[in-house]
């Protein structure tokens, strides 16, 4: 090695790595939010990368909504196990029949119940800080979000008073009952993920590949048809080739007509892709600050 | 009038070959969203649902007229008050590379912001409005990229329209650059003519501008030359976390003591002679371990975890240095330049924490040297306090020594942060200036 050369994804990992590794050196109870998604599928590998050859310093978290896609739990499960690491569910359910989640008259979405049932469990295990995901190129008010992303204690996100963050330098100092929410792949893009994925020959659930399901026409797109998705008079089911871009709750997560079968056919079709992968999410699209109002009281 | 546009892309070959991260600066209405919104629409980085919610946007608050800064101005209050609030981050690439723009914003608090969104930074672009020429806050920029040391200067001269494209109206803005910028510490500098608004010379040529030879800011951006921009003398490895498996499996493991960390500088091989400090004993280099197999060698940025050969008394905090080039400073006594960003000024004798590398000490103000010119940067007069955005020169004791390198010789050992305690704000941004004393490692060259 003579060429002291890193390439983007090169550069894009080893900042993460810093990152998770500053996780591990200044919280007492960091964890990792891990949905199974191809997101977190790269959080997991790069704590291997950071962590290894010693066991994961923290647990993974997961807010179960009732509404997640069966190949998804499967594979979250599975994968914990398959590394070692302990896995901890809590399920919006549980938290509405407890009292902590209280869903509004008619609505059938559990995306606002994810999270008080997310501040519960941070609250429950006492952790001070958790590794989420999120990207900035996902979506506007994410493009605002800092590595470390300060939560005081009701969980708030505050995108007027961040805490500069210069140069590697992370400021992770807290009180009691606040929280840290650590952004490792901040600077990555969707297509950096899959190209990532397609590197590391990393495994992701079988939805993300087409697949022949049923779907219904809906807000101009295709919702895959389940028990959670009573069928309206009227509409009409087709059977098509299909996969998921991105995962939310089976409700609002838009499925694509795709024949992609491979993880370089996804990376072939992002890269004509016209439209974001968040113009699949229909919980994004109910307002231009829906994310930035979900963030504030506590979304990660 | 931007959906006619909209073609199609080629399915690009998405190699990018490396990052670059670069950061904008102008004064209110300069241009600078538009010109971000302009360079992500012209190279066919933004997609349609974003386009369909400018179009949305552009029906109900501007007559019909799109935004491009509605794009980068991600936060309610921001749309509604057509400022930029906070450091936003962008992302696009080209086939040649990935680019990652921070957009600064130009109004109030402009100096801890810019510093937030450059201090990474490869390249600085400064915007100047082609009509008023170089002004305060141009000058305000320029001297805080060379003051952050950013290895490359863009002075993009925008608004060219509005001047007819007047070569001489460029000419004239440049040579009033060119009169201060000897003072400063930059050694890159570019000037492109162009229009934001119109897309000249941003992602294509211009035809307005057939006096000018050289790119267009796409092709300036695609092309700069980044390879030296992290250094690779001097080894410096700041341990993050001591790496003990627990409960191994693997018998091999069960004696595993590594110390994992993201090369600060310089070149570290298997078999080389190091220094682990604050202990002061030399060891060598067993293993370079890494999740995809052992490494010969490695290098400054990369992320590894080190095996050694002794037992060494080595914590999150500690410091690995090499033996056979520059040695890093060491000492409780520290000169720094800083930037103050808290409302609450920086006062003499105050104790705050100081992050430097991975490591975090207490700390007290002895010295507020001087301001400094916010334009010029030279010693303006000798205050009691640094106000939010103030620029100074500070002596700083530290409870324990600290080892590192000055600022122009390395940005990740040569900075550091301070941090109030108590509110556990982020209030200072600081540069190390030459240490007086170096790490003599005579003094430690026995091994246990």
């Amino acid at each position: 090695m003579t060429n002291y050369h890193l390439d983007h994804l090169q550069h894009l990992e080893t900042e993460a790595i810093h990152i998770m590794r500053e996780v591990a050196g200044e919280f007492e109870r960091p964890a990792l939010l891990f949905s199974g998604g191809k997101d977190s599928i790269c959080l997991l590998r790069l704590a291997e990368k950071a962590f290894r050859p010693s066991d994961l310093p923290l647990p993974l978290l997961n807010v179960d909504t009732g509404h997640h896609f069966p190949e998804l739990n499967e594979f979250r499960d599975r994968r914990a196990t398959e590394l070692g690491a302990k896995l901890i569910v809590r399920r919006v359910e549980d938290a509405i029949a407890s009292g902590i989640a209280s869903p509004a008259p008619g609505e059938i979405s559990r995306n606002k119940l994810q999270i008080p049932t997310l501040l519960a469990a941070i609250e429950e295990f006492r952790f001070d800080c958790c590794i989420g995901g999120a990207r900035r190129d996902e979506e506007k008010a994410r493009a605002k979000e800092r590595f470390f992303s300060y939560r005081d204690s009701f969980g708030q996100w505050d995108p007027k008073n961040q805490r500069p963050e210069i140069w590697n330098l992370y400021n992770g100092r807290l009180h009691s009952g606040e929280n840290m929410r650590v952004f490792p792949l901040s600077n990555w893009t969707e297509m950096d993920v899959w190209e990532y994925i397609g590197r590391e020959r990393l495994e992701v659930p079988s939805i993300y590949f087409s697949h022949r399901r049923e779907c219904v026409r809906r807000h101009g797109q295709w919702l895959p048809v389940s028990p959670f998705l009573p069928l309206k008079p009227q509409e009409q089911t087709r059977e098509l080739v299909v996969r998921v871009r991105t995962i939310g709750d089976i409700i609002s997560t838009g499925l694509v007509e795709s024949p992609a079968e491979t993880v370089d056919d996804i990376i072939t079709e992002i890269a004509a892709a016209r439209v974001t992968e968040r113009g699949s999410r229909s919980d994004d699209k109910a307002s231009e600050a829906a994310m930035e109002d979900r963030k504030k009281a506590g979304y990660f | 009038m931007f959906t006619e546009e909209i073609m199609p892309p080629p399915a690009p070959a998405h190699t990018p070959v490396d990052i670059l991260r670069f950061n904008t600066c102008g004064s209110v209405d300069d241009g600078k969203s538009t010109l971000i919104g302009r360079l992500l629409y012209d190279s066919k980085s933004l997609m349609e649902d974003q386009v369909e919610a400018l179009e949305r946007s552009a029906d109900i608050t501007s007559g019909g007229q799109i935004n491009l800064a509605n794009l980068t101005d991600g936060l309610r209050a921001e749309r509604e008050q057509g400022i930029t609030i906070d450091v936003a981050y962008r992302y696009f690439a080209t086939p040649r590379r990935k680019f990652i723009i921070a957009d600064t914003p130009g109004h109030v608090q402009y100096t801890r912001n810019m510093v937030t969104g450059a201090s990474n930074a490869n390249v600085s672009i400064i915007l100047v409005d082609a009509r008023l020429g170089v002004i305060e806050q141009s000058r305000r920029h320029t001297a805080i990229a060379s003051l952050l040391r950013i290895p490359h200067l863009v002075v993009a001269i925008n608004k060219m329209d509005i001047v007819g494209w007047s070569e001489a109206r460029f000419n004239e803005i440049r040579a009033q650059f060119e009169e201060f910028l000897p003072r400063l510490d930059i050694k890159d500098v570019k000037f492109i003519p162009l229009s934001a608004l119109n897309g000249d010379n941003v992602v294509t040529a211009s035809p307005h501008t057939p006096w000018y030879p050289g790119p267009p800011l796409l092709g300036h951006l695609e092309s700069v030359h980044i390879g030296s921009d992290w250094n690779l003398h001097g080894f410096r490895l700041p341990v993050q976390w001591v790496n003990r498996p627990n409960n191994p499996r693997d018998p091999a493991l069960h004696d595993f003591r590594g110390f994992s960390g993201q090369i600060a500088g310089g070149v570290v091989r298997v078999g080389q002679k190091i220094l682990a400090l604050p202990a002061g004993l030399a060891t060598t280099v067993k293993q370079i371990w890494t999740l995809d197999g052992p490494l010969t060698e490695a290098f400054c940025p990369q992320s590894v975890t080190l095996v050694l050969e002794h037992d060494i008394d080595i914590s999150r905090g500690s410091m690995l240095i090499g033996l056979d080039e520059t040695l890093p400073g060491a000492g409780t006594d520290l000169h720094a330049k800083v930037c103050w960003m808290h409302p609450r000024p920086l006062q003499r004798g105050k104790k705050y924490l100081l992050k430097h590398t991975s490591s975090t000490v207490q700390a007290v103000v002895t010295e507020i040297e001087h301001r400094l010119d916010i334009t010029s940067l030279e010693p303006e007069s000798v205050p009691s306090e640094l106000a939010l955005n103030d620029l100074g020169e500070i002596r700083i004791r530290t409870a324990r020594p600290l080892f590192y390198d000055s600022y122009a010789t390395n940005r990740l050992t040569g900075s550091f942060i301070l941090i109030e305690p108590g509110t556990n704000a982020t209030v200072a941004a600081g540069m190390l200036l030459p240490a007086r004393e170096l790490v003599k490692p005579e003094a430690a060259d026995y091994i246990i």
